[in-house]
């Protein structure tokens, strides 16, 4: 059986109401933009339901403690192809089991969830250390980012309660959305504009300071270095390359 | 004069960079009154310098002037180097500056003893001061507690900082005594105590009255030079093991000695620091902290140096084979944490998953663990029976041909003769 839904978390959780409805057996799910017919199986629409999605989430919260659905919801960000396959699985297998099955392990849908969902949260605690703001003329402290994994929804607490004097401005470059805190609250944005990592052009849009604690910190990040103790590998393990293009002491 | 702030910032980060504690966690100090910054319980790394060390806090000494003349150290009176020192104000606005563009997690404000203890504790003093008090700064403060500061300076600093720390340097009397003949560990161990015993005081009043404010949220660590005196690696955990225990310690640093000067007492100039051995006396000290090892099984006057082939973990399970094979599936979770190849996380995945059903090889290894090195000392439900009992020495043949050391250049293999 093959279940067709819209891509969507909602969509995702009618589905899992739906099989608990017909019950059909083996179900493979494809999001309609990937979804190509086939011979063999029969194919069924899910109409993406609100009312039913909540149901499923909140059968969800009775059944697992905030950190699983911590999990769930990170596994989700991480915009895998098959995580929706994944996800829907695991319910299944949550809502067919007693309480406390989330623990096992052993079980291949309850391992991949959770190290699917570590992988986010390292992408996300990634940004909390990469992310270098610079601090615009108009003193908006900015900084564009690319990241692996959907991670902006899971930053804005982080960046919100540190820093809370400040206006700041975080940018997904790949997801074209990004935050924006006005000194109140963090609002989603969207820019039409071209933007770019904001790091060698529009230096005419910068602080004057910017230049000048830009640089202050690349002679710091030199001389806290002890050059006899060389270590790249170990330095790159820390640092991934792609990550390079974030980090004021590394241009 | 924004050269000469530069030229500060190299010199004095430069003098700082031998001290290694560079942590930011352990502090869950709050954001109030909408000011900068607040604690992360884990820490954050923000950068990395290329020889893999964490940059999580702005290191800097206030001055590198000193009164003492202790032969490891770079400061040192007799030390032929370009002085500086920042004034309160330049500490509190880099510190602000770069703590808004998220280059750091926090300040580590350290010093040279300039005129006497109380006179460069109460400078540090004014330095956090303003930052917490001014400027309304919550992020991570790392202070050093100066030796001979006086009791109340340093009581009025943990009411503002998160860490404070004060250093060993060497592991024994002795070895201190040989090179630094000014200090001696009293010093040390005399504050160290006090500011422990301020941190239980404080935590008392405040399971009474809520209003009491933190004081050292973070706690204190310490740290030992090794490598410049002759102690063994038993005499240097020893020392470790009951610092952590006296003076409940978050952490114990351990810093290869770096060659930087022609003093006939120590390694000459050019010698490679102990990496490796650095290596191992952190494996042993994690072996201490989160796997329930006790000092005296890892290192004893039989095994008084560390194994540089093979870590302490599995130089332990190869001493003691009459304890494996463990069955994984009944095996204590003490038990299992003991096995070479398995950590703190599968262990407790394992431990886990367990109660759902036998657990298998293919899971095993899907949780995560290490199977090929841990596979000599567990057994599961679908482990093959083995008929030849093998000797340590031989497993550890086996688990030494198909790892690779990133320290051994030379690849210690046998030659074939044919």
């Amino acid at each position: 059986m093959i279940y067709i839904f819209d891509g969507s978390l909602e969509g995702m959780l009618t589905s899992v109401f739906e099989w608990f409805e017909r019950k059909p057996g083996l179900t493979k799910l494809v999001a309609k933009e990937r979804y190509q017919p086939d011979a063999f199986s029969e194919s069924f629409e899910i109409l993406t339901d609100r009312t039913k999605a909540d149901r499923v989430w909140k059968g969800l919260t009775k059944r697992l403690d905030r950190d699983w659905m911590r999990k769930i919801y990170c596994a989700y960000l991480s915009e895998k192809h098959e995580v929706h396959q994944n996800i829907f699985d695991l319910c299944a297998y949550i809502f067919q089991n007693p309480a406390g099955a989330e623990k096992n392990y052993g079980n291949a849908q309850v391992l991949n969830i959770a190290q699917t969902a570590r992988k986010v949260e390292r992408e996300k605690h990634r940004m909390e250390a990469f992310i270098r703001f610079q601090k615009t003329a108009d003193h908006i402290f900015y900084c564009g980012i690319d990241p692996d994994f959907n991670v902006i929804p899971l930053l804005v607490n982080h960046f919100k309660n540190r820093y809370a004097d400040q206006q700041w401005m975080i940018y997904d470059i790949k997801r074209h959305y990004g935050i924006f805190y006005n000194l109140q609250t963090v609002d989603e944005i969207e820019m039409d504009i071209d933007v770019d990592l904001l790091k060698k052009s529009n230096q005419h849009m910068l602080d004057e300071q910017e230049v000048l604690y830009a640089d202050l910190w690349k002679n710091y990040f030199k001389s806290t270095n002890i050059a006899v103790r060389k270590n790249t590998k170990l330095h790159t393990q820390h640092v991934p390359k792609r990550y390079w293009k974030y980090l004021t002491e590394k241009l | 004069m924004s050269d000469r702030l530069r030229d500060k910032l190299n010199i004095l980060a430069d003098a700082a960079k031998y001290d290694v504690s560079c942590s930011s966690s352990g502090s869950n100090r709050k954001n109030t009154n909408k000011g900068l910054g607040n604690g992360h319980q884990s820490g954050i790394c923000h950068t990395y310098t290329e020889d893999g060390r964490c940059v999580s806090l702005l290191k800097i000494l206030l001055t590198n002037h000193c009164i003492f003349d202790c032969a490891y150290c770079v400061s040192r009176r007799s030390n032929d180097i370009e002085r500086a020192a920042f004034t309160v104000d330049e500490v509190v606005e880099l510190t602000m500056n770069f703590y808004r563009r998220n280059y750091i997690e926090g300040l580590f404000l350290s010093s040279g003893i300039f005129k006497n203890a109380d006179f460069t504790m109460e400078r540090l003093l004014r330095v956090v001061k303003k930052l917490r008090l001014e400027q309304n700064y919550n992020g991570y403060i790392h202070l050093k507690t100066i030796p001979g500061a006086s009791d109340e300076l340093i009581t009025e600093a943990g009411l503002y900082v998160d860490r404070m720390s004060i250093n060993l340097e060497m592991p024994t009397e002795t070895g201190l005594k040989l090179l630094a003949p000014e200090k001696s560990h009293q010093d040390v161990i005399k504050p160290l105590g006090f500011v422990k015993n301020q941190i239980v005081q404080f935590k008392e009043e405040k399971k009474l009255i809520k209003s009491v404010p933190k004081f050292v949220p973070a706690g204190q660590s310490t740290q030992m030079v090794i490598g410049a005196t002759p102690e063994t690696d038993k005499e240097i955990m020893y020392t470790a093991a009951n610092f952590y225990k006296s003076f409940s310690l978050k952490r114990v640093y351990y810093s290869g000695y770096i060659p930087i000067s022609n003093d006939s007492r120590m390694p000459i100039l050019g010698t490679q620091p102990p990496l490796l051995r650095e290596n191992r006396l952190y494996q042993t000290d994690w072996l201490m902290r989160f796997y329930g090892f006790d000092v005296r099984e890892l290192l004893n006057d039989n095994n008084p140096h560390l194994d540089t082939d093979i870590d302490p973990k599995l130089s332990w399970a190869l001493r003691n084979m009459h304890h494996f094979p463990i069955d994984i599936n009944t095996a204590d979770y003490q038990m299992i944490l003991r096995v070479p190849g398995i950590g703190v996380g599968s262990a407790q995945k394992i431990v886990q998953a367990r109660k759902f059903g036998k657990l298998y090889i293919h899971q095993l290894k899907k949780i995560g663990i290490a199977y090929n090195r841990a596979k000599h000392f567990i057994t599961c439900t679908d482990s093959p029976y083995q008929l030849k009992d093998f000797q340590s020495h031989q497993i550890k043949g086996f688990i030494l041909a198909e790892s690779q050391s990133k320290y051994l250049k030379t690849p210690n293999e046998q030659l074939l003769l044919f």
